[in-house]
């Protein structure tokens, strides 16, 4: 599995660290009726086939976080941008 | 027929040309009280204890491939119960005691073979972990030594004792504890199942869950639509993807883990060892070839197949406990997908739909708890109330922030 870091190049998988769904959103809230939304964050996935779009660390690299999107079916790696950049566009 | 030493030499003789098959094919009845999705080793399990233990008998288990095509099938064939928490190793004991009565029970020769499993540490600050974890498994009255370095030694004079990095200093050894001849698991609990009348279906995928005003109706399958009273899922690696039909999200994610054989050798390793320094575990097949494995190759996946960097590292540990495994050679590797719960501990739970239940998140070490998890997921179904070794693994523990996290490692499923 090769990733395109948007920095560094096309670099192998061991160069990365991957931390997973970067679908889910942090509740901002501290309140306990926001209970349901955290649970959501921290705990249920919806662990898809196919696509899927995860947070991955270049830890080997340019010690950058991205954003990638991949296939968990057949390990195809669609994109992969910065999460800075990910950020400004939404 | 029951397998004796008499059905043995009786079908010699007549030059094993009548011996019948082990279960039925049945086709599907238009409806049961019980289905279970998924016919592998605890799906197989879970309808061998429901006909058994409960006397049920109008059940059917749903394959979508052939029977022990899953991870029952690919798995390292080891077993154990060297667990910590309080919630999770009587359940493990349950299983290995299940183990050790296993063949008798089910008339099927299992190979269960009590070889020992042996946990190496290489620092004082492990070996205080394991004691920490023998005498937490003591408590629980399951078997456990701790070991020096001279005892391991005497075991195994051919690991790397001295090496710079990571010395051996020591290990935790379970002599209950040992390997399954994984296939024969699933056949002989298929055996039994369908020998007290449960339909075991293979080539029958569910495609759809019906429920009706909450509660379970029946499944929609590639041969047609079945009707149920109770719907027991038991699809690990694939739990969310079957879940999501009765549109549950599980705290579950599914990652590959990579395991490997090597050529043929002389008997060469009598138990299984652990390498404490990295993850690495080995044990020698009746064949004679070497069974490996470490690691989760750590990124979401489906695919039963890793990546290159993790042969690798998993190769690398094994030199470093073992130097002469750098001149055998490597036969097979392989990936299975994982159900990786967010605390590394499974789930057998009913749902918040009504006669829907949960089996799932096993993570990588659903091959041990194969009889204790058709046990007590059986005894869920039929009563309606969890086991009591069981009551820990209830789906809702993450709300309530009880979870069985063993390692300590908090939600994050690569890691577990």
């Amino acid at each position: 599995m090769l990733i395109p870091c948007p920095h560094c190049g096309t670099r192998p998988v061991e160069e990365f660290t991957f931390l997973g769904d970067a679908t889910v959103t942090r509740p901002t809230s501290l309140e306990p009726s926001s209970m349901d939304a955290w649970m959501d964050y921290v705990y249920l996935r919806d662990n898809p086939r196919g696509d899927y779009t995860e947070y991955v660390h270049h830890s080997g690299g340019c010690r950058a976080w991205l954003v990638v999107k991949r296939n968990t079916d057949t390990h195809e790696v669609d994109s992969a941008v910065a999460t800075k950049t990910m950020k400004a566009k939404t | 027929m029951k397998y004796s030493i008499f059905s043995l030499l009786r079908n010699s003789f007549s030059g094993h040309k009548n011996w019948q098959p082990a279960w039925r094919n049945p086709d599907p009845k238009p409806e049961y009280d019980i289905i279970i999705v998924g016919g592998g080793g605890h799906g197989l399990a879970t309808a061998y204890y429901l006909a058994k233990e409960h006397g049920l008998k109008n059940i059917a288990v749903l394959e979508k491939s052939w029977l022990g095509s899953g991870n029952i099938g690919r798995n390292t064939t080891i077993i154990r119960s060297n667990y910590l928490l309080p919630g999770n190793n009587p359940f493990y004991e349950l299983s290995m005691k299940l183990w050790e009565g296993l063949e008798q029970d089910f008339n099927f020769n299992a190979m269960v073979s009590q070889r020992g499993v042996l946990n190496l540490c290489h620092t004082d600050a492990q070996r205080d972990a394991f004691a920490r974890r023998g005498n937490g498994m003591r408590i629980d009255g399951v078997d456990a030594e701790l070991l020096d370095a001279h005892a391991v030694r005497e075991m195994y004079p051919y690991f790397d004792f001295e090496n710079p990095r990571f010395p051996i200093k020591g290990g935790l050894l379970q002599r209950r504890g040992g390997t399954v001849r994984h296939d024969a698991v699933a056949w002989g609990f298929a055996r039994g199942a369908d020998m007290r009348g449960v339909d075991v279906i293979q080539g029958c995928e569910v495609q759809g869950i019906d429920i009706e005003n909450g509660k379970v109706v029946g499944v929609q399958t590639s041969r047609g639509a079945i009707k149920c009273k109770k719907l027991a899922l038991c699809a690990a690696g694939h739990s969310s993807e079957v879940a999501s039909m009765a549109g549950l999200k599980l705290p579950i994610e599914s990652h590959v883990l990579q395991a490997f054989v090597s050529e043929g050798l002389k008997p060469f390793i009598d138990g299984v060892v652990t390498f404490g320094a990295g993850h690495f575990y080995v044990s020698q097949s009746d064949k004679g070839g070497l069974v490996f494995g470490g690691d989760l190759d750590g990124y979401n996946s489906y695919a039963r197949r890793g990546n290159l960097p993790m042969v690798e590292h998993v190769v690398e540990a094994g030199v470093a406990m073992i130097p002469a495994l750098s001149r055998i050679r490597t036969l097979r590797s392989w990936g299975g997908v994982m159900d990786m719960s967010m605390d590394g501990s499974p789930i057998i739970d009913k749902t918040s739909v009504h006669g829907l239940y949960l089996n799932a998140g096993w993570c990588y070490g659903g091959f041990k708890a194969t009889p204790a998890s058709g046990f007590c997921y059986a005894h869920l179904i039929a009563k309606d109330e969890p086991h009591e070794v069981a009551t820990a693994y209830r789906l809702d523990r993450f709300r309530r922030g009880l979870v069985l996290d063993e390692k300590g490692q908090g939600a994050t499923p690569n890691l577990h």
